[in-house]
């Protein structure tokens, strides 16, 4: 789950992370309380889930409540690259001396954790990192020793941030490894991380992305849970418990596990179909999950055929079978929809289906028929 | 021969008295594998089918001299269990669970390499591990495999496994061994394990690999079979036409620049000398064509 930068920050200031006095806003009214709370003068930031937003127009800076009003005004609802702005967030301006970029991820090819670190931080790291590798300051951390003050203080060194700024942000980042390790982060990236006129150090921008698999151990992420906008057909698969994304194509796709979910697609398109969506319905599902799968796809009136694409492992291929008969019981299914079952309990999960085979349900023997056969009745 | 397991590897399954557990571990026993034991704290002493049940590891492998132990219990206990099994003497651990917090992973694999370094975690989130005929610890269906060589299957999706199975048992083609290795983030067992464990096998005369969109393993995995592997490689990459996924702030592309596409990894695997399939039939295809060749 990727956070807004307000909670972003929110959540840094959990971990101790210094950012800008400030507070989120969703109305103009709202942004102006703020405003007059921190003092004068302050940014007015659009809080969407994508880059250049500043180029958009979506950060301004506000001398006074009438400029607050005006920029409030105009941020909340803008259309930047496809996210409608509904909220805002609003803090206290800093004035630039040095910007910085800092960021811990898992390094997935060595196992352990990655920390980087630049002087030369700001919109341009991407290009930094392309063109003068140098400029960023790598640290492998071992996820049982975690990262030490007395090593914090040496990778500051060595990205050669300024003198007044090492101590702190040497501190910054051992609090920010926290964030990252105790947060259940799977990305805690400050850009830029500021040096202040005043020689302080803190984050100015928050990129934030929750380790979902932890959530267990995070009931507070609820609350960040709660201003997720999502396509309607995704947050209906998501309340069903369901990893589904949506597509623009005519073949609505379910299958069991991600790389045959994937295949699925690849298939559907290498005989000239297009896929409506990718919908894994896990490991394990039984019928209930099979038969909300049937209900999400035949919500999306953009299907012409239903491809399922089962290989039973975890998933027992008679559940599914039992799913797809009582997803027919409880709602009219539109399209029709072709079968292809295997793995665990397949013998039993066809003779479950049997009698109920007709021209809209209809299994084949393979993967590549039954792609063939729903691709067809889409396109017909 | 095959690799990691064979028929005499006797095997304990923590959460045997948990639905998943019981279900698989039956399932794995019928199939006959030596599943001498369970693992269930405070169950002690009682037996799922004729199965003996000990409180913890220590003594199930003291009891039955067990080496591998097949972990399947929930997400939150799942890094205690396969520390524990480590602990008692176990060296070679399946963990089928899915939805282990990555940082959980990243310790767990850690720890292992340096208080345990002469012990094998397969997985999480893998399907396990099959040698047709011998043994099969996980959630296979045991069915679809067929023994006796000479293909060695790795692959990192769990369904894509049996599918790679399905379509050479149904050619007439046998394995080895299987190994799902799991697509989560920090996996216990890698490509380049498994590449090196076939190469070394003599009876595996070829490899069927497996992978999938995001992060770069199989690029590495390309690299090592340019400079090691003399046996034939059949490669299908699922997620050509994926929908494109988030991308994780700058600092994902920072590290990963153009790689974990479908379309870099295909072309990183055909320079080194692979046979690049477009879909799983494909591949099965082309793995028929060069055993009949051998």
């Amino acid at each position: 789950m990727d956070l807004f930068e307000y909670q972003g920050k929110q959540y840094f200031a959990q971990f101790g992370i210094p950012v800008s006095p400030g507070g989120a806003a969703d109305t103009v009214d709202e942004a102006v309380a703020v405003a007059e709370k921190v003092g004068y003068p302050v940014v007015v930031k659009a809080q969407v889930k994508v880059g250049g937003r500043g180029k958009a127009g979506g950060i301004k800076l506000a001398d006074n409540i009438e400029e607050v009003r005006l920029h409030a005004g105009n941020i909340l609802g803008m259309d930047i690259k496809g996210h409608v702005v509904h909220h805002l967030w609003v803090e206290r301006s800093s004035d630039i001396q040095k910007e910085y970029y800092a960021s811990f991820t898992l390094d997935r090819p060595n196992k352990t954790h990655l920390g980087m670190l630049s002087a030369q931080g700001g919109v341009d790291i991407e290009e930094v990192a392309a063109s003068n590798p140098d400029a960023i300051a790598m640290l492998s951390i071992d996820p049982v020793r975690g990262l030490d003050l007395e090593t914090s203080r040496r990778w500051v060194q060595e990205a050669s941030l300024d003198e007044v700024a090492r101590e702190q942000a040497a501190e910054l980042l051992v609090k920010l490894y926290e964030c990252y390790t105790k947060g259940d982060c799977d990305l805690a990236e400050i850009n830029p991380l500021i040096l202040t006129t005043e020689n302080k150090v803190h984050a100015l921008d928050a990129k934030v992305t929750l380790d979902e698999n932890a959530s267990y151990r995070h009931p507070e992420w609820e609350a960040f849970r709660a201003t997720e906008t999502e396509d309607p057909r995704e947050k209906m698969a998501k309340e069903k418990g369901l990893n589904y994304i949506g597509l623009d194509g005519t073949v609505g796709i379910i299958a069991n596990g991600a790389g045959l979910a994937m295949s699925t697609l690849d298939v559907v398109n290498q005989v000239g179909g297009s896929a409506a969506n990718f919908l894994d319905i896990g490991g394990g599902a039984n019928a209930d999950v099979m038969a909300a799968a049937l209900e999400v796809i035949n919500a999306d009136p953009k299907v012409k055929a239903i491809f399922v694409n089962i290989f039973g492992g975890i998933t027992r291929v008679d559940e599914v079978a039992k799913g797809v008969l009582e997803a027919l019981n409880r709602v009219t299914i539109s399209s029709p929809i072709v079968l292809r079952l295997d793995g665990t309990n397949a013998v039993e999960g066809r003779a479950i289906l049997a009698s109920h085979l007709n021209e809209r349900l209809i299994t084949e023997p393979t993967m590549l028929d039954a792609a063939r056969r729903a691709v067809g009745l889409a396109n017909a | 021969m095959s690799i990691f397991v064979d028929e005499n590897t006797k095997v304990i399954v923590q959460g045997l008295t948990g639905g998943q557990g019981r279900f698989h571990g039956l399932r794995n026993r019928d199939y006959g594998t030596k599943i001498v034991g369970g693992v269930t704290p405070g169950k002690g002493g009682t037996d799922v089918d004729g199965i003996p049940v000990f409180n913890s590891v220590k003594e199930a492998v003291a009891a039955t001299g067990a080496t591998a132990s097949f972990v399947s219990v929930p997400p939150k206990f799942a890094a205690a269990a396969i520390l524990e099994a480590a602990e008692g003497g176990i060296t070679f651990i399946v963990c089928i669970t899915e939805g282990i917090p990555a940082h959980d992973e990243a310790v767990t694999y850690n720890r292992l390499v340096e208080d345990f370094p002469g012990v094998r975690l397969l997985g999480p989130n893998c399907p396990g591990i099959i040698s047709p005929g011998k043994c099969n610890i996980g959630i296979t269906s045991g069915d679809i495999a067929l023994p006796g060589g000479p293909v060695g299957i790795v692959s990192r999706s769990g369904t894509l496994t049996y599918q790679a199975l399905h379509e050479l048992s149904q050619q007439g083609i046998g394995q080895t061994t299987c190994v799902g290795i799991g697509g989560d983030p920090v996996p216990g067992t890698n490509f380049i394990d498994c590449l090196a464990a076939f190469e070394a096998d003599p009876e595996t005369k070829a490899v069927m690999m497996i992978g999938e969109i995001g992060g770069s393993e199989e690029e590495r995995a390309a690299e090592w079979i340019k400079a090691n592997m003399t046996k034939p490689v059949v490669s299908y990459i699922a997620g050509v036409t994926a929908p494109p996924g988030r991308k994780m702030g700058h600092a994902g592309a920072i590290i990963s620049g153009s790689k974990g596409t479908a379309q870099a990894k295909m072309d990183a695997l055909a320079a080194a000398g692979v046979h690049v399939c477009l879909n799983p039939t494909e591949a099965g295809e082309k793995m028929v064509e060069i055993v009949k060749g051998l």
